[in-house]
């Protein structure tokens, strides 16, 4: 066992920027990974000194008590704004939004597309998990058809609440993207993936090519009711096929 | 150097005051009759001489969130807009109170409520002093009453914004916005270089240097006694503006039998009631409040024993009089009169008032 700890057998750690205080997300939850990831690739970019995030409205509000940069919290659905003046007023800075569906594709809809429309030089990280987790499991733009949930406990239904919005397909004709990319965290192959996509965005940003999306179809098991495992499952056979993985868009 | 003396309208003024203060970025919604501000600022194209950035926003709400970006990031960031558009910037002005952060909003008031008019009015008082954005916040407010304050109140503006990090508010009026008028701009000063703000505002989020704690820009938190303890660093944040900051000007009301209380353009009518009246035997001070909150109201209860009535000129329906009525505890009469819906009182017409007041 004693090898085990010894540091030449290290194979993973937690990035230098996580710092310890306890998660608030619920175990299977993907934000956790995500979050991971945001501070490898900053830290990686070797960025940490110039990268201003904007956090959410929703689950993720707390970003800022895990990832050990400087953040601004946003009102709901205006981390687009808040970025587009922290970018253009810093042109030298590495700034992104990390947004679920709820901030990003419902109230904050204007902001997104007007920021990509602008082709700000930012990252949008948009975790799109079907659901409200924070204010308790409501329907979000991205609430599947006939799933059920605290404000459609019966299912979606098209005539009372419309149709899922792939808002990420919305953008790829808005001219001022540059790249915009579907991923997932559910297994360590897509986590793999998805960092480099990730890492493309930052890089996109610092180099000045506009707006780039990456959308993260993720799990909320509590909001889903379901175990950590079921929702991994339940995510593949049924987000997937409405929110298809891969790059949707780049140049 | 012989003083720059130039002709112009209260919004140009204010658009140009704003590049010679240093500002780092503006960012607007186009709304009348206030549009100037933008248009003039980018016709200056600052952008290739101080550096400001200057930005059409997609919306009154995007826009004053642009400014709640920029100024966390220590920036000297504004917005303008006509009443309809500060209604959506609510939310945006009680976050920046909420997460303490400066920064310049001016709104030259049209007639409402809705889409009302766009006519000059003073019908916003209530919903700037009083709150407007939801929780126990206050809003540094401004009236100018010429186009030489327009361009003054961006420099004063700015300057107690950032001195109590607390969003300030340029309160003007469809008058002031459009009328034209000498002024005397300031000089050119150097917009703030990143070394100087991360210096002076050390809360300013511009990247975490390996030598601090990140910087955390917000207005949430969830503990009640910690929130509550937030509040009443706010609430003593206030009570230090009211001590310090109260502005007013007062003209003939050492002798005055009657006060006139009036800010904005309503003042600049009531100057011309006041000289009306005193030709007329009648006399008559005016007292101007420059600082709408904190509202001079130490200064008018002095008044309650010297003059034998109030009356309170405004394009409304009747908003700061309750401030006037408060200030000299109801112990002197305090009349109302004002034109609604962007009506503009002849100084006649006040004049009259006056005299009622009198009988």
């Amino acid at each position: 066992m004693e090898n085990i700890v010894d540091p030449a057998n290290l194979v993973y750690d937690k990035p230098r920027l996580m710092n310890d205080n306890p998660m608030h997300y619920c175990p299977g939850c993907s934000h956790g990974v995500v979050h991971k990831l945001v501070a490898e690739v900053i830290d990686e970019m070797g960025l940490e000194e110039k990268t201003i995030g904007v956090a959410p409205v929703g689950c993720a509000v707390f970003a800022y008590n895990y990832i050990d940069i400087d953040w601004i919290e946003a009102a709901h659905g205006r981390a687009p704004a808040v970025a587009t003046a922290a970018k253009r007023l810093n042109p030298d800075k590495m700034v992104f939004t990390y947004q679920g569906d709820g901030d990003l594709a419902a109230i904050g809809t204007a902001e997104t597309i007007h920021a990509c429309n602008r082709g700000e030089n930012i990252v949008i990280i948009f975790i799109n998990n079907a659901i409200y987790g924070m204010t308790g499991g409501q329907m979000a733009p991205t609430t599947l058809m006939e799933m059920a949930t605290a404000t459609c406990p019966y299912g979606r239904n098209a005539s009372l609440n419309g149709y899922p919005l792939k808002i990420s397909e919305l953008l790829v004709p808005v001219e001022g993207t540059c790249l915009i990319a579907r991923e997932t965290v559910h297994t360590a192959a897509a986590v793999k993936k998805a960092k480099k996509m990730l890492r493309k965005a930052f890089e996109n940003a610092m180099a000045g090519k506009g707006t780039s999306v990456v959308e993260f179809v993720s799990t909320c098991a509590s909001g889903w009711k379901m175990t950590p495992d079921q929702a991994n499952q339940w995510m593949v056979a049924n987000m997937l096929p409405v929110y298809p993985l891969g790059i949707l868009k780049e140049k | 150097m012989a003083e720059e003396v130039k002709l112009l309208k209260g919004n140009e003024a204010i658009a140009l005051a704003a590049i010679r203060y240093g500002t780092d970025g503006y960012f607007g919604y186009p709304i009348t009759p206030q549009s100037e501000i933008m248009e003039t600022l980018m016709d200056e194209k600052p952008w290739e001489t101080t550096g400001m950035v200057v930005l059409q926003a997609e919306s009154e709400v995007a826009a004053i969130n642009m400014v709640y970006g920029g100024a966390a990031c220590g920036k000297r960031v504004m917005t303008s807009s006509s009443s309809p558009g500060i209604s959506l910037k609510q939310e945006g002005i009680s976050y920046m109170a909420g997460a303490e952060l400066p920064g310049l909003i001016v709104n030259v008031m049209r007639g409402g409520p809705g889409l009302g008019t766009i006519q000059p009015s003073q019908a916003d008082y209530f919903q700037t002093v009083k709150g407007g954005g939801h929780g126990d916040y206050r809003l540094i407010t401004l009236a100018p009453a010429s186009v030489q304050e327009m361009a003054d109140h961006v420099a004063l503006g700015f300057d107690l914004s950032f001195k109590y990090c607390n969003p300030a508010m340029i309160l003007a009026d469809g008058v002031i916005g459009q009328m034209m008028e000498k002024v005397v701009l300031p000089e050119q000063r150097p917009r703030k270089s990143e070394a100087e703000i991360r210096r002076e505002q050390p809360w300013a989020t511009l990247g975490k240097t390996r030598d601090r704690k990140p910087n955390i820009i917000t207005s949430l938190e969830l503990d009640s006694s910690v929130m509550e303890k937030n509040n009443l660093r706010f609430q003593a944040k206030y009570k230090a503006i009211e001590e310090n900051e109260v502005l007013y000007e007062e003209i003939q009301c050492e002798d005055a039998d009657y006060l006139i209380v009036a800010f904005g353009s309503a003042a600049r009518i009531s100057q011309k009631v006041m000289e009306l009246a005193r030709k007329e035997g009648i006399k008559v001070g005016l007292f101007r409040p420059i600082t709408l909150w904190p509202f001079p109201t130490r200064r008018l209860n002095d008044y309650k024993d010297k003059v034998k009535g109030i009356l309170t000129v405004e394009l409304n329906a009747g908003q700061m009089v309750e401030d006037v009525r408060l200030a000299v505890e109801c112990k002197i009469p305090v009349e109302h009169y004002g034109r609604l819906g962007g009506i503009v009182p002849t100084p006649q017409e006040v004049l009259e008032q006056i005299k009622k007041l009198k009988n």
